[in-house]
């Protein structure tokens, strides 16, 4: 199950997608979300659907790979759907007992659903193309105006780059504690979700003892190496903006002006 | 003075019970007195819990004494100021090598020290090329440390040591999480450091075979130090070893029962040839 989230993993390739900074990266990932959300109508969804098509076929990750991320959160957009269509007050088209269904409503779910598919798309596409390091790297920087808010942006950074480092250890770990349990008679299969639920506790508590043995002793590492926080710290692989980093700022801001002038080009039959 | 000197180090644990009253206070290490000269290869040994690595954590200001002093390169420990400047001069490997690897790439992690000195981008870049080579695993340069065996993660761990460029290495039993021959690596990089880069080591560990070579050992029990001298002085007393719950290597024991059983072989012989020669001359 853990494998199938795409979100945060990364597809190793060669592409200008993957050769960009990432700052621009994440930058680029905001604007369009922004975009996502300012555009309201058919010819504007569309005009996005193009541009992320591009965008994959750029990023040479297939397309599979992309869309198993949508698969992991299935369950959260038919609930998006479902409030939308449902609690969306307006003229009335269909209605069985309680359950109304208006035409706003279903205006609302159609472009929630939408939003949603290219929210997750979108992000996908940007982790898959990043490494976990350029990725906390980035985020670092973009995050860093922060600071005057005294926000730890180097701490949280460091806290990612610790946690992606330490989510297959511990993945290896609580593997070898299960099977230590079943070895000793446990069962994880069989019963109700409470009941698996349940049996998953005594696999949680050591994980969790060895989790804070880990901490003490990654804490006591980095402290032997002279680490003390993020300040006086210079950098091995500094980011350095190049020619196609402004290029793609470019695109996205032109993408961002698009966004908001696609309001005007309601076609007729969008009005119903 | 030498690179790292103790006088009369104690370090106290307070033993609380469930209430948090002290119940008993534990002397860790108790008035350890030592000296140990740039570049000499040390051993320390000791069984579990005899409080070697505790005294080995007061060597990179881990841990400042309760009473007495620790010296390092002529810098107090217990002066606060000087702590970072003692644990650049000596680094420290620790046992897991899974918990003291901090990126997910190998070569950055060898870069972590040098980062937090504050040491320029170019510069870090040739010191970890050099770290990596020094333990021979540039290969894996960019592979991520979870796919490594135990011997290569602890090999990066000195690399990462290493690039802090220190003056001495404490390694606190590196090897007792690996196989036999990770151990055979670890202990082949630590001695060739020790021979063509002139660093001082500091080497604990419950492996006699491990220590032969070493210039001096300290023997280490219930926080004091109860012998010191050179491998042949040491594995010479073979039954005092046995008393502290050491082992002793296995060739030196074979000798050991041999001069028993009245064959004249000399004492602490610490190698397979030496044995041979001995045996050879006998006849």
């Amino acid at each position: 199950m853990i494998r199938d989230i795409t979100i945060g993993q990364y597809y190793q390739g060669d592409s200008i997608l993957h050769k960009l900074d990432p700052r621009v990266k994440i930058i680029g990932t905001i604007i369009f979300f922004i975009d996502i959300f300012i555009i309201n109508n058919i010819c504007g969804y569309a005009l996005m659907a193009l541009f992320l098509a591009m965008e994959i076929k750029i990023s040479k990750v297939p397309f599979s790979f992309i869309v198993k991320g949508l698969k992991s959160v299935i369950i959260i957009m038919l609930f998006a759907l479902a409030f939308n269509l449902f609690l969306t007050q307006g003229t009335v088209v269909f209605s069985f007992g309680i359950l109304k269904i208006s035409k706003e409503g279903i205006r609302m779910a159609v472009q929630m659903l939408f939003r949603l598919i290219y929210l997750i798309l979108g992000s996908s596409l940007m982790t898959l193309t990043t490494t976990p390091n350029d990725l906390t790297d980035g985020l670092e920087r973009v995050m860093a105006p922060l600071k005057l808010l005294k926000v730890p942006v180097h701490e949280i950074a460091m806290m990612m780059a610790i946690a992606l480092r330490f989510i297959p250890i511990l993945i290896e770990e609580t593997d070898k504690i299960m099977k230590a349990q079943l070895a000793r008679g446990a069962d994880f299969e069989s019963g109700s979700i409470i009941k698996k639920a349940k049996a998953m506790v005594p696999v949680l508590v050591p994980l969790f003892i060895s989790a804070f043995r880990r901490a003490n002793d990654l804490a006591m590492a980095m402290e032997a190496r002279c680490y003390r926080g993020g300040e006086g710290r210079s950098k091995m692989k500094p980011l350095k903006y190049k020619g196609f980093d402004f290029t793609a700022y470019f695109i996205a801001i032109i993408m961002l002006v698009i966004a908001i002038f696609s309001k005007r080009f309601n076609l007729p039959f969008e009005n119903f | 003075m030498g690179i790292i000197k103790s006088d009369k180090l104690t370090y106290e644990y307070i033993i609380r019970d469930e209430e948090g009253n002290v119940d008993s206070i534990k002397k860790a290490v108790d008035e350890v007195s030592i000296n140990v000269e740039s570049g000499q290869f040390i051993a320390i040994l000791g069984h579990n819990g005899s409080g070697k690595s505790t005294f080995a954590k007061h060597i990179n200001a881990i841990l400042t004494p309760s009473e007495g002093t620790m010296w390092v390169d002529g810098k107090d420990s217990s002066d606060y100021d000087n702590t970072w400047d003692i644990r650049q001069t000596a680094g420290m490997v620790f046992q897991n090598p899974d918990n003291q690897i901090i990126s997910p790439v190998v070569e950055e992690d060898i870069g972590f020290g040098p980062e937090n000195l504050g040491v320029k981008t170019e510069e870090i870049w040739e010191r970890v090329n050099n770290a990596l080579e020094s333990v021979k695993m540039t290969k894996y340069r960019s592979k991520s440390p979870n796919r490594l065996s135990g011997g290569q993660k602890q090999r990066v761990a000195i690399a990462g040591v290493l690039a802090m460029e220190p003056k001495c290495i404490v390694l606190d039993e590196p090897t007792a999480m690996l196989d036999p021959n990770g151990r055979k690596d670890v202990i082949k990089t630590i001695t060739e450091l020790n021979k063509s880069k002139n660093v001082t080591i500091i080497l604990i560990t419950h492996y006699m075979e491990e220590v032969v070579n070493a210039d001096k050992i300290f023997v280490i029990d219930e926080g004091k130090v109860v012998m010191e001298g050179s491998p042949r002085e040491i594995f010479s007393q073979v039954e005092r070893l046995k008393e502290l719950r050491l082992d002793v290597p296995q060739v030196t024991l074979l000798a050991h029962e041999l001069k028993k059983a009245g064959l004249p072989v000399p004492l602490g012989i610490l190698t397979k040839e030496e044995l041979e020669d001995a045996i050879c001359q006998l006849f």
